[in-house]
């Protein structure tokens, strides 16, 4: 499991890319993924393109990332989703708060 | 480079220059020296001295030291004291009985200070090192000590908040998962005043303390709403508020929560965030999925929570099945899981529905390569009965010796603004079960003030066409137009007026309902009539009560509800 974040060329948008199990374990990378990145950061991007499981620790982890970035207000979208993690994503209907693509 | 630690040594051989020369180089690098010139002593010295590492001669009369080094080693066990053989020995089979007997290492004569202070050295950061491990060892069993004396604690207290319900009913069927001590699993039945059976199945983010602190306001809430007798999106909504209050960000409740109406054949399903649950018709062989169609409880503030429910015609003999995904993730030992198209071949194949819950908690853990009585799956199976063959212990215990008040009346008025919000049902029957003897009979009472409530409201103010319900797909079109009727309200009022007049020995409460609806023509359809009522209430209600009446244009009714020996 790795979890790696890059930020765009003009500061607005961080990348996170979670590989592998997203789970309970990947807690602290996630969060030190999004956390002291400059603030001019608007919108973030979570790409599980390389991520093989989701479970309702890491739904539970976006919401801590909704939160840190502004709750209702937050530009979060959720890409490259496997038809597996879609479907958990969908049974929590998480589609109601993260754009899913 | 490191600033070598002073360490203690234990010097054994029995030549007595050898000796010597070794205390001196041993001093001069600042070491504290103790010797032994044969195996005995040195066992003793071992005891008494308690050095932190030992150089020993590997020939010696008497006892050698290839039994000096087996039996310290014996002796300390986890502990680590390195053993250095000192040796003249050159053939590889000697130098490794040397390691074979418990030694760490070998040093040759003559020696080379260099060399014996490097190996003092990197044994010194081993035996360091070995202490830490330990000391962590330690403590982290120590922590996991504690944390399950904490978890079991948490589990008492919610078992005693969890349990008072009825998962003991004859027609409920429920596993829950040990993955933990205490689970992120919880599984609640109640019966409500309606005497409807209320069921919850959840799973909580994470396992442990985290799902026992949102547990425990879950189940109280869950308990104490229905004896209050509010009603299935009352719950849902106080639930989803108190949980999103209390639980940080990030630990939420996936769930369902049903309420199986054994009158009407009716289940009312909410489900957020759990896997496709099941209702099971074994006469026809139909699963109808219940899917999810909200956030978990927790995840949203109570301003945007949906409390929208879905409602199933069932007959008796159907069965509903909630899981968690638990069930679908499963894994066995090639890391597959048992998956939701397992499940349902389970359902396919079964012949005798009265097996099918064994048959899908055997199934998971064939599957799984667990013994067949390990409940390692969280499942709720509930059957369909007939409303005389549910039983479940719910009698609400009064022992208050407070009498309560002989005769009162009260007027309650309810307009638009009020029915579109507001259910005003428990309000009502929290007044009436102040007198101990009514409560005993608040499930009828509560029935009774239900059905009217619910035929003023529908019929009389909303103008809705009972008709409709008969059919399957009138039923679902029934309540989609009745949420849009109600949003829209503008006009319209229920007046209730409820009089009480009892004794020690009996009583009678009357209830009048008013609505300002156009009323019915109750005159030609009698309420002895039987099957030609449409709505199933009013006979229910008829059963239930001494009298009643439908007055005026038919849209006041007088209803009186007596027990004992009352004069109605």
């Amino acid at each position: 499991m790795a979890i790696t974040s890059v930020i765009s060329a003009d500061g607005s948008e961080l990348t996170i890319a979670v590989e592998g199990r997203f789970d309970f374990s990947s807690h602290q990378d996630f969060r030190r993924a999004y956390e002291g990145q400059p603030s001019q950061v608007a919108r973030y991007v979570v790409d599980l393109q390389e991520t093989t499981y989701l479970d309702s620790s890491a739904l539970g982890m976006l919401l801590l990332l909704k939160d840190y970035a502004g709750g209702d207000e937050a530009d979060i979208s959720v890409v490259n989703c496997s038809d597996d993690v879609r479907k958990i994503l969908a049974i929590s209907n998480f589609e109601q708060l993260f754009t899913i693509k | 480079m490191l600033t070598p630690a002073v360490i203690k040594i234990l010097v054994v051989d029995d030549n007595p220059t050898d000796r010597l020369v070794l205390e001196t180089i041993l001093r001069k690098q600042g070491h504290q020296v103790v010797s032994a010139d044969n195996g005995l002593t040195a066992l003793q010295l071992f005891q008494q001295e308690q050095p932190d590492l030992i150089l020993l001669d590997a020939l010696m009369p008497g006892m050698d030291g290839f039994e000096v080094a087996e039996r310290i080693k014996k002796q300390v066990g986890e502990d680590f004291i390195p053993i250095i053989f000192l040796t003249s020995l050159q053939d590889a089979d000697s130098l490794a009985r040397c390691l074979d007997a418990g030694g760490d290492d070998f040093i040759s004569k003559p020696y080379n200070s260099l060399i014996l202070r490097a190996k003092i050295n990197a044994f010194t950061r081993m035996r360091a090192m070995n202490h830490t491990l330990l000391t962590n060892r330690d403590q982290i069993s120590e922590h996991n000590r504690m944390l399950i004396r904490e978890q079991e604690v948490a589990k008492r207290v919610f078992d005693k908040v969890a349990h008072v319900g009825c998962l003991d009913a004859d027609n409920i069927k429920h596993s829950l998962s040990a993955v933990s001590v205490f689970n992120g699993d919880v599984v609640l039945a109640g019966v409500n005043a309606l005497g409807n059976l209320m069921v919850f199945l959840g799973d909580f983010t994470g396992h442990g303390l985290d799902a026992a602190l949102g547990a425990m306001p879950l189940a109280q809430t869950f308990y104490s709403m229905i004896e209050k007798g509010f009603n299935h999106q009352d719950i849902l909504v106080e639930i989803n508020k108190k949980l999103n209050e209390v639980l940080p960000v990030g630990v939420f409740c996936c769930g369902l929560l049903a309420e199986i109406n054994f009158h009407e054949g009716t289940i009312k399903v909410w489900n957020g965030g759990l896997p496709d649950c099941v209702i099971y018709k074994p006469a026809s062989g139909e699963l109808s999925l219940l899917k999810s169609r909200h956030l978990p409880l927790g995840v949203l503030p109570a301003s945007q929570f949906n409390s929208r429910a879905e409602m199933y015609d069932v007959h008796v003999g159907d069965r509903l099945y909630l899981w968690s995904d638990g069930i679908h993730e499963a894994e066995n030992h090639r890391g597959e899981q048992f998956g939701e198209q397992r499940l349902f071949d389970v359902f396919q194949n079964n012949s005798r529905p009265e097996s099918l819950f064994n048959e899908v908690n055997a199934a998971v853990n064939q599957f799984i390569g667990a013994s067949e009585h390990t409940d390692d799956i969280s499942v709720m199976e509930i059957t369909l009965v007939s409303p005389e063959n549910f039983k479940a212990s719910h009698v609400l215990t009064q022992d208050s010796s407070f009498a309560g008040p002989d005769k009162w009346s009260m007027s309650y008025e309810l307009n638009p603004d009020t029915l579109r919000s507001f259910n005003p049902l428990p309000l009502m029957l929290n007044v009436i079960v102040q007198v101990p003897m009514l409560r005993t009979f608040s499930g009828q009472i509560y029935t009774v003030l239900t059905e009217l409530f619910n035929n003023a409201l529908d019929h009389g103010v909303l103008k809705l066409e009972s008709a409709t319900k008969n059919s399957s797909e009138g039923f679902s079109h029934y309540y989609q137009s009745r949420e849009v009727l109600l949003q829209n309200l503008q006009a319209g009022s229920i007046r209730f007026d409820l009089d009480y007049q009892g004794g020690r020995k009996g009583g009678a409460l009357i209830i009048d309902v008013v609505d300002s609806g156009d009323g019915f023509d109750y005159q030609n359809l009698g309420l002895a009539g039987g099957d030609v009522y449409s709505g199933r209430g009013v006979h229910l209600v008829a059963k239930l009560c001494s009298t009643l009446e439908y007055r005026g244009r038919g849209n006041a009714v007088r209803a009186v509800y007596s027990w004992g020996e009352s004069a109605f």
